[in-house]
């Protein structure tokens, strides 16, 4: 008789693992008794100092600076053509 | 009632579809109590109207950029938000490039752009063109996006996608030229952790093909210069994350990072740290520092010890390293209502950007290569 295969066993566990993570990523976890934060709470992060690009175009250009003398780009909310730098 | 073998079998295979099913829940029910809103989500809002104008000046390595940009942006009927923005550089001198390999030069760089959003609900559409124009590069780009807010607004689901055609020719043989097209898919998520924090998480994939050298580039080869020949499609994909941070009413933090791979072999990191805080009164002061790290293209070689089918010597696809330090400070120029003006800020930023290569031979003495570079932005920006 075959011993029972550990790999599928393995696989569910790691399933539910990174299915439970990614729900407590997306849900802020509310489904852990995790309370959302309400619109009341909010005056933090409404703070200039809490904007995730205060100045949109002092970022786009310090983002157009390192994209044209460094070899990663993207994932930063940058899109735009042109090099500047033949 | 009798317990025939009929009813077992049957108990026994109900007893395992519920298995199989609470099995399966477990995995999808945290997933599903995140796509079910608890409660109705408050309205999504259009981008703050504002008109930035900036001037920026970057000086390093032999080369001197700089020029203005504007960017204005105007709401209607509180659904469509409209934004039209335009950008200079102009470059001359001579980078490490063309002090080997060409005599320096003077060029201009014009890119204007135009985009508008919609807001439908708790969805935001959005698109933008840019057409930007050197002597010898064209490059068009298109992109749309859309973003839905989830949970009372503590969770922000964007998608985007772009497409750019890029045309490139060379000042110096008029019957050259080739075409490049690029295409980016990205998806990120904003999240409010708590009313103190807020994260990010983004990945794009960048598929690119066609012509994505430099035509005035060089290789070496046992010392001696042959064209460089690249691959003529790359395909990367971005991991980056970012945490914002609040401490009190007037000082906050961030942390973020990226990782990138590519098919050319080029894999690379930076994390940067950084501050906020109100100074005095409403000034806000910034500063941070950002480190970069990538591992050399495949195809990369300070001087190739034979011919091979791809060859390349760009800095930029070397193994290096870059630190960035930073610091900006916003002053309100006017805080009250003036016409149709809510308030003004101006502002001013230093960056300085060490770059420190480790495979690519300054040819003038034999070293290492590295240089230094100072970025500077002097910027207004009013609100309406």
């Amino acid at each position: 008789m075959p011993l029972p295969s550990t790999a599928a066993p393995r696989r569910c566990h790691r399933t539910v693992v990174l299915g439970i993570v990614a729900g407590v990523l997306l849900s802020g976890c509310s489904s852990f008794g995790y309370r959302p934060v309400q619109p009341y709470e909010r005056e933090a992060l409404a703070s200039p100092l809490m904007a995730l690009s205060r100045d949109p175009i002092s970022d786009k250009h310090l983002q157009h600076v390192f994209e044209t003398r460094e070899g990663a780009r993207g994932a930063t909310g940058n899109t735009g053509g042109g090099c500047g730098c033949n | 009632m009798m317990n025939t073998p009929r009813t077992a079998a049957f108990r026994n295979r109900c007893q395992r579809l519920l298995e199989t099913a609470i099995s399966r829940a477990s995995v999808w029910a945290p997933m599903l109590l995140v796509l079910v809103p608890s409660q109705r989500a408050a309205a999504a809002a259009l981008p703050e109207e504002r008109g930035d104008t900036l001037f920026h000046i970057y000086d390093g390595g032999g080369q001197t950029v700089l020029g203005p940009a504007v960017l204005v942006r105007k709401n209607f009927a509180e659904k469509f938000s409209l934004s039209a923005g335009y950008y200079v550089d102009e470059i001359s001198g001579a980078s490490i490039d063309v002090v080997t390999n060409a005599s320096p030069y003077h060029e201009e760089r014009r890119e204007a752009g135009v985009g508008g959003q919609y807001l439908y609900r708790d969805t935001l559409l959005g698109f933008n063109y840019t057409n930007s124009i050197e002597n010898d590069f064209k490059a068009s780009t298109f992109d749309f996006s859309i973003s839905q807010d989830f949970f009372n607004n503590t969770t922000t689901l964007s998608l985007g996608y772009s497409k750019g055609n890029d045309k490139i020719t060379r000042v110096d043989s008029p019957e050259f030229s080739a075409t490049a097209n690029r295409a980016n898919y990205s998806v990120s998520v904003t999240q409010v952790i708590n009313p103190t924090l807020l994260g990010t998480l983004s990945y794009e994939l960048s598929a690119d093909d066609g012509y994505l050298q430099n035509p005035y580039r060089s290789a070496r080869v046992l010392g001696a210069a042959l064209p460089e020949i690249y691959p003529g499609t790359r395909t990367g994909q971005a991991f980056a994350t970012k945490l914002v941070k609040s401490w009190s009413s007037r000082f906050s933090t961030r942390i973020e990072g990226r990782y990138y791979r590519d098919t050319w072999g080029i894999k690379a990191f930076n994390v940067g740290i950084g501050a906020s805080w109100y100074v005095y009164r409403n000034w806000i002061l910034d500063g941070g520092y950002r480190f970069y790290s990538q591992k050399a293209a495949t195809f990369y070689s300070d001087n190739f010890q034979r011919p091979q089918n791809f060859l390349a010597r760009d800095k930029e696809l070397a193994t290096y390293q870059d630190h960035t330090v930073n610091a900006k400070l916003t002053v309100p120029l006017i805080t009250q209502k003036h016409g149709f003006l809510n308030h003004v800020d101006a502002g001013v930023s230093f960056e300085y950007l060490l770059l420190d290569y480790k495979n690519f031979t300054d040819l003038r003495n034999g070293k290492p290569y590295s240089f230094g570079a100072a970025i500077g932005q002097f910027f207004l920006t009013a609100y309406y």
